[in-house]
């Protein structure tokens, strides 16, 4: 994990095993899959649900201070808590659960390296029983969308303004229109296809080898480099519920250093539905 | 009709799995969601090494294949969907428990969104939901190519 920007934002499976009964070590897991931490888990994991725990029941936002501050108490999670994210598809939705931690500020989290695949690569245990801790101690700020959040009007914005860059994270078929979904996914309701204008294509999943661990930083560098993502640029990333592209802001903030990375959570379901919204195919 | 209300005319072993799920609170639909994922058999053999011949459902997320089979006029289902999908193999083997034995017919009578009787939208969102309401269309299809196989 050298030559990473903040190395401590990723833990091994080593250090994972090595740290199932620290105390101040909390190992969550958050899935596509609502059944997959059921059908087996690392022992002493809990699981957050990304759909029932971190979104409002009603408006389509996170969770608020108070929710957040009840869910950490609830689940054994306290202010100086390191909490590792762990989950499938290369952590896709460990990193989207990360970054809603970080919007409350969470001092510490991190992500394991190769998630849920290359645990059970390793034969390493898995367990169905589920854990209790005693509650935490949580004192959460108000939520802060401002450093990392982006927004429709802000994104309509930045790509009118010089020195920003927007990246895409979809499929490739996403982003030229071809598709309004992922491949091998349902549709799910945007009216029209492309992209955004000014936006480049750069497939979240690109930035992990296939034992699902990131990519060198070197690899890392010239990947996103290469499409004019640098670190001088104030840069949004997008997809379609803001999930996928909370991996690439994971990559660029933590494993490449860039100081301004913002993830647009309205993304394609939002764009590709607003009325009067510019689009390129 | 209320969205509770059990759909007529669905078979009799589908009918009874909607109403112990319909009965269950969302923990308990999950517990048995996962019951059903655990014991979905193993595709048999003939159809493990030819699964070029199953039906591949293409908006799952996984890799999920279907294929049927007839006996005087009643059909088995084979569904084969992989240990990292339990929520899509759960409603698999759901559906495959519960369509057993059943004809063509009834299984093209079965409402495409009888699982909203189940009150499976409690627990999964309608993200979850959209990919596997697909499956039943599936079986739908092979439903329909059965009964072509049937008519003289």
């Amino acid at each position: 994990m050298s030559g990473y920007a903040h190395p401590e934002a990723l833990v091994d499976t080593a250090w994972v095993s090595d740290h199932l009964n620290d105390p101040k070590v909390r190992i969550v897991e958050c899935n596509e899959d609502i059944l997959l931490y059921d059908q087996g888990h690392i022992p002493g994991a809990i699981k957050i649900d990304w759909v029932g725990e971190l979104n409002d029941p009603i408006i389509r936002d996170y969770l608020d201070r108070e929710r957040f501050e009840k869910l950490m108490i609830a689940k054994g999670i306290s202010n100086d808590t390191t909490v590792v994210f762990y989950g499938d598809k290369h952590n896709w939705w460990a990193t989207y659960a990360l970054w809603v931690f970080k919007l409350f500020g969470h001092p510490d989290a991190r992500i394991m390296n190769g998630g849920r695949a290359k645990w059970i690569a390793e034969g390493r245990p898995l367990t169905r029983e589920v854990p209790s801790y005693p509650p935490g101690e949580y004192h959460a700020p108000e939520r802060n969308d401002a450093a990392i959040r982006a927004f429709r009007d802000q994104v309509l914005a930045h790509i009118r303004q010089p020195g920003t860059a927007l990246v895409d994270v979809r499929s490739p078929q996403e982003y030229t229109g071809e598709r309004l979904h992922m491949p091998e996914y349902p549709q799910e309701g945007a009216l029209r296809g492309g992209h955004i204008p000014t936006a480049v294509s750069i497939p979240w999943a690109s930035a992990v080898r296939e034992d699902s661990t990131f990519k060198s930083a070197d690899e890392l560098r010239e990947l996103y480099a290469s499409k004019g993502i640098t670190p001088d640029k104030d840069v949004i990333a997008y997809c379609r519920i803001g999930e996928r592209s909370s991996h690439t802001w994971f990559v660029l903030t933590y494993l490449l250093g860039y100081p301004k990375v913002r993830n647009y959570d309205g993304s394609w379901t939002e764009w590709g539905n607003a009325v009067g919204l510019p689009i390129e195919k | 009709m209320a969205v509770s209300d059990i759909p007529g005319g669905l078979p009799p072993r589908l009918h009874a799995i909607v109403e112990e799920f319909r009965a269950a609170d969302r923990a308990e639909k999950l517990e048995l969601l996962l019951e059903y994922s655990d014991r979905l058999p193993p595709l048999p053999e003939e159809w493990r090494n030819n699964r070029a011949a199953m039906e591949q459902v293409h908006e799952c997320a996984t890799p999920v294949y279907a294929a049927a089979e007839s006996h005087e006029g009643r059909l088995t289902f084979h569904i084969d969907v992989p240990e990292e999908a339990p929520t899509v193999r759960g409603y698999a083997a759901l559906l495959r428990e519960g369509l057993e034995g059943a004809t063509p017919e009834m299984v093209l009578a079965v409402p495409g969104d009888f699982f909203y009787a189940m009150g499976l939208q409690q627990a999964l969102s309608p993200q979850r939901l959209n990919g596997i309401s697909y499956l039943l269309a599936y079986l739908k299809r092979l439903a329909t190519r059965e009964l072509a196989k049937q008519s003289p």
